[in-house]
Parts: C-alpha cells; structure tokens; sequence
C-alpha cells in the first residue's frame, strides 16, 4: 500500500478528503508477460499511475467464466469496490447477475453486448490494425501467400481475418490468406505446428489470434531460411521476433480506465458504450521494423491518420465475399451492427469457410 | 504432392509425438509396477520450468533437461510418500498431485514468463540425414527425439528381457505373492514411480526448451493426460505408446496440412481439431481388442495399494 502517496496527497492541500477510490478488475487468464490479460493490466497499472493517490485497484487473476466469476465478482463489490471491470467476453452473464444487488457500484463488461443500469460494455476495433497490418504484408510478402492462426471461428476472429484480407488485396490484388483453426486460445505447441504448416504451405506474412508468443518465434525461427515475417496480436511481441515481426495490432485500454474512472471519482453515473479504435486510442500499431520501406511506413500512417479522421473505413464497399456475393455495394459503408457479426470470408481467404 | 510437403509432415509428426513418448513409456513402467500415477500433467509443468530456468541460466538445454528430471523425480517422490508410504489413494494423490503441479509451476515460473530463449538447433546424423524423403524427417531431428527411440527399446527391453523388468512385473500383478518370496514390492514401486516421474520431467523439458522455447503458465496443454490415455489404449505395451504418440501426432499435422493447404473441403475445423483423439482410440481399440491380450498385459494390481505384512 502506498501510504506515502495517500499521506503526501492528503497534505498537499488536496481537496480530496475521502480515502483513495477502490477498483477492482477481474482477468480470465494469468498476466503473464504479452497477451489480452496482460494488456488489460497494463492498462489498469497506467489509470493507477494517472490517478496517483486517487485509487487503489484490485486484482484477481485466472477466473474461470461462470459460477467462479460471479462470486468474485460479488466479492469484489462487497468489499467496498467502486467500480468493477470484467475483461472476458464469458463475464458477461455473471457481471449481470451482480449489478442489481449493488447500485452504487459501476460495472464495466469488455466485449459483452448486454448492458444494465449500472453496467456498461466497452470493446476495441481491432480491426482496423488488423487491416493496416494486411497493407504492410501485401507490400512486403513476395509469395503473395499469407497464413493466419486462429483460435475460434467467432466474429471477433472472423472479423480480424477479412479486415487483414481486405487490407493486404488492397495492395496486392493476388494474395491469398490461408487459416488454421486451432481450436483453441492458449496452446503454444499447436500454434506453433499451425505457423509452421502455414509457412511450409508458401505463407511468408503470419499472424496469429490466439494468445501465446508461439507464432512469433516460430516465425523468427524460419526467417533465415524461408524469408518469413510475422505479425503479433494483443501485445507487441518484439522480443520474441526482434529480426522478423514487422509490426503489430496492440491492445491499449489505459486512457479509457483513466477517463472512466475520472468519472467515477467524479461521481459522475456514466454508463458507457465505447467501442474505440485508433481515434480512442484503444488500438495501436507496434512499432514498424525497420524492414518495413518509408514508402509504405508513410502510406500506413496515412491510412491511419485517414481512419481517425472518419475519412477511410476498413470494411468499405465494395466488399465481397468468398462465394461472390457482395455484401457491401461501393461507395458504402459496413454498419457497425454487420461488423459484429461477420460470420463469412471476404473474398481472397484461400480456405474453406468454418462452419458454424 | 511433392516429397518435401511429405517430409514436412512427417517431421512435425514425430516432433509432436515425442513428448507423448517420452512421458508415456515412463509412465507405462509406473503402471506395470502397479501404480497408477495421474499426476504427469503436473510433473511436466515442474519440469517443463525447472528445465527452462536452468537452461537459461546456464545456456546449457543439457542441463535444462538434467533439471527437469530431477524436478519430475522429486514431484513424484511427493506421490510415492503419500501413495505407497502413507497408503493414500492412489488416484486422489495423483489428482492432487496434478492440480498442484500446475500451479507450483506457474507460481515458480513468474519470473520467466518474460524471457525469451534460443531455439536449440538439431542435431543431425551424417549420411543417414540424405536419405530421400525420410533423411531429414528422421535424423535431423532433436537429441531428445533420437533418446525416446532408444528409450522405447530400452524400456521394452528391460520389461521383457531382463530379470528384473520380470520382478516389476510381478509386483504389478500379484504384489502379495512378489512379496511372500521376498521381493521389496514398495522399494521396486518407489523406482517405478521416480523413472515415471524423470521421464516426464524430461517430456516436460522438451517442451519448455526445444519445442516452443519459451515458458507460459499452461503450456503444456493437456499432453500429460494424453499421455495417461495413450498407455491405457495401448494396452501397456511399449510400441503400442509409440505407435498411439505417432498417429496422434500425425492427424494433428495432417488436419493442420489439410486446413493450411487451401484445398476445399467440407468438413468442420473443429472435427478436425477431434481428429487425432478419435483416430488415435479407434486404431488402439482395434488392434488391441483382443480380451486375452489385454488381460495378459494389463497390470492386475494396478491402482491397489499394497501394504506389507509385518
């Protein structure tokens, strides 16, 4: 406990007479050292630093989605918890089941649909780094063959696979993108199979949506030899591919924290619905290698630039689908309603469509 | 399909079966002694992050693998004390023994969660490596994958061949009578259950050092259960295990080839992902539905325990 800080706030003059705000947030899975978890903590560290004197923050990791969440979920609230974050999409239920019991808690559900009095949802367009990071490898890749790593064949993956197909045909009308479902979040044995059989399918540019480093270093591993590059996810993996990773979509949910829990202290009932991109700064690009040309290093800063200015959309028309059915006529935009729930393969994915 | 895709696969095959080797034989003599030890998935884990902080601390993999022997031997000394010691359930032991595991490793291995390791490069046997299509699936592989061949005739050779492979055997089936004419029946289990514990320490080594390098808390993912089931379908013997590994292995591979290949099919990825199990029990069962066979080489004692009278 910071002692110090509370003291050193109290004698400055503060206003602030009451004790520090407590907030507690709840992982699905260890911090560890990258992926989603690991965001969202460095995130809440970032608010804590923010908010010095302010706060003081909570945290319980590794909660199975379910019965479990909901008991520490309650916990968290009954211990005096101002607000409660639950970052897995499998919170969803159980942050709802608690909320009516406390109404002077404010519940934050990432990447949920449902929303109450007192709880709101927040989420990431994650694909507009997936869809910057498809240029970079449509640019980049002389085999015109990308390999993608996916966990679940949801939206939210789905989603991430079009948006870097859309982006990398954008530039290189040729290419094609080959998945492989692993069935899985976290196995790194099984990512790393999956990043090799891409790679020894033709596939130079891999990227991965699912948790563990295993697809970067495998890449990294490859890169002497087959000219491979790779793209991280969630969490800038540079460390373990500091030759081969070209760039990368990362996770930053800090200023959100910041200004929500500003809010919160503030007394303010502000139930959000935030789903922010590279205009919120809840998504960012790792940074470029320095393999990447300025030319298309400036042209991806422009295309960014461009999206946060609402001036370019990844899912703009025309958008067709794997079977040839346009699903967004030129000149149009994909609502945000069809975004989350992209269900289909854009035209370009060289590989059956899950079912589902 | 030219030779190398082939090739290809049958490398990612055999790297992927290995760990289930390694793990499996060591814990097929643990069960022919009559101890069934479920707590492998743990052990790994232990294993997996003790072989990964030595290694990195002394850029040595062969220390790495030293280590997670020594941490596997010593989880498994815990299940030997409270299992054949203190007479406690066998399975509840191995359970707890599991769960625990897993979490001792995550709780040991914080500190290297944020390191990154060199990949360890092949060691590969002159001339027979030029072989055509086998040559480089075959023996440009990891000294660990060369160690469960051995491993494999090794332990077959010890359970059949030798008099004390013999005596194990006899513990495992009749540990009242093993006893009666003198044979220490908790002394051999105590080595059955420490060989079973090193190897899958050294399964976990594999997988921390050479075959993603790196440590994440649950990496292992599962392989010590598979590793358990693959010896109950092989009906204890010790090709079988490596047979079972390899077609596991193989349809992992193979689904992935499939799912990477472009090549249009109309089957659900997440068949696919069921693949390996379903394919691996089928061929086991069916090759070893012989009820005689399976009588004859299934451990009679196994799971019992055994106290000695007086």
């Amino acid at each position: 406990m910071d002692i110090r800080k509370i003291a050193l706030t109290l004698v400055s003059g503060a206003v602030l007479l009451a004790a520090p705000t407590k907030i507690g947030f709840v992982y699905v899975s260890p911090v560890g050292d990258a992926g989603w978890t690991f965001q969202h903590d460095q995130g809440r560290k970032e608010m804590e630093k923010a908010l010095a004197g302010q706060v003081t923050s909570q945290v319980v990791e590794n909660v199975p989605e379910g019965a479990d969440a909901e008991r520490v979920i309650r916990e968290m609230a009954n211990s005096g918890c101002k607000a409660v974050f639950t970052t897995s999409f499998g919170y969803m239920n159980p942050t709802l089941k608690v909320a009516p019991s406390f109404p002077d808690v404010e519940f934050y559900h990432a990447t949920g649909y449902k929303t109450a009095k007192n709880v709101g949802i927040y989420n990431a367009r994650f694909y507009e780094g997936r869809y910057l990071c498809g240029v970079v490898a449509g640019k980049m890749t002389k085999t015109h063959v990308a390999g993608y790593v996916a966990a679940f064949p949801i939206p939210e993956v789905m989603m991430g696979i079009d948006a870097f197909t859309q982006g990398m045909r954008s530039v290189d009308p040729s290419a094609k993108v080959r998945v492989i479902w692993v069935n899985s979040w976290f196995d790194p044995g099984k990512e790393r199979e999956a990043a090799l059989t891409l790679i020894s399918n033709g596939a130079d540019m891999v990227t991965h949506h699912t948790d563990s480093t295993a697809v970067v270093q495998a890449c990294e591993e490859q890169h002497a030899a087959k000219g491979v590059w790779s793209f991280s996810y969630h969490s800038d993996m540079a460390k373990y591919g500091p030759t081969s990773q070209l760039t990368g979509t990362t996770h930053v949910w800090g200023e959100f924290y910041t200004k929500t829990i500003k809010d919160v202290i503030a007394g303010k009932h502000t139930p959000v619905n935030v789903w922010g991109g590279f205009k919120e700064g809840m998504i960012k690009l790792a940074p470029m290698n320095k393999a990447v040309p300025a030319d298309v290093q400036k042209m991806v800063a422009g295309l960014e630039k461009q999206i946060v200015a609402g001036k370019f959309h990844p899912f703009q028309g025309p958008i067709i689908a794997q079977d040839g059915s346009t699903k967004v006529a030129k000149g149009a935009v994909m609502s945000d309603k069809d975004i989350d729930a992209i269900n289909y393969y854009v035209q370009g994915v060289d590989s059956p469509e899950p079912k589902q | 399909m030219d030779l190398n895709f082939l090739s290809s696969i049958l490398f990612a095959t055999i790297v992927a079966g290995t760990p289930l080797i390694i793990v499996g034989l060591g814990e097929l003599v643990t069960e022919k002694a009559g101890v069934l030890n479920l707590g492998a998935e743990g052990i790994m884990s232990v294993g997996a992050v003790a072989a990964f902080a030595v290694a990195h601390g002394t850029h040595s993999p062969g220390l790495g693998i030293l280590a997670g022997m020594v941490a596997g031997m010593l989880m498994s000394l815990l299940f030997a004390v409270s299992a054949l010691t203190l007479m406690a359930n066998q399975v509840a032991s191995g359970l707890a023994l599991s769960i625990f595991g897993v979490g001792l490793a995550a709780f040991i291995g914080k500190p290297f969660e944020s390191v990154a390791l060199a990949s360890v490069p092949p060691v590969s046997i002159p001339l027979l490596n030029r072989i055509p299509l086998l040559g480089h699936a075959l023996f440009e592989q990891q000294g660990l994958v060369y160690f469960s061949w051995a491993l494999l005739g090794g332990v077959s050779w010890f359970l059949y061949r030798t008099k004390a492979g013999l005596v194990l055997r006899a513990v495992g089936e009749g540990p009242v009578s093993a006893h009666s004419i003198g044979y220490g029946v908790v002394a051999i289990r105590y080595q059955a259950v420490l060989f079973g514990g090193a190897m899958a320490g050294i399964g976990g080594a594999f997988l921390s050092v050479f075959y993603t390098p790196m440590w994440v808390e649950g990496m292992v993912a599962g392989r010590g259960w598979i590793a358990i089931a693959l010896v109950v379908f092989a009906t204890w013997r010790p090709l079988r295990v490596m047979v079972g590994a390899y077609l596991f292995g193989g349809c992992m591979i193979a689904q992935m080839f499939v799912q990477g290949s472009g090549v249009k099919i109309n089957v659900p990825s997440q068949f696919l992902s069921a693949l390996p199990y379903l394919a691996t029990i089928l061929v086991l069962v069916a090759i070893s539905r012989n009820r005689n066979t399976i009588r004859l080489h299934s451990p009679a004692s196994l799971g019992q325990s055994f106290l000695p009278d007086a």
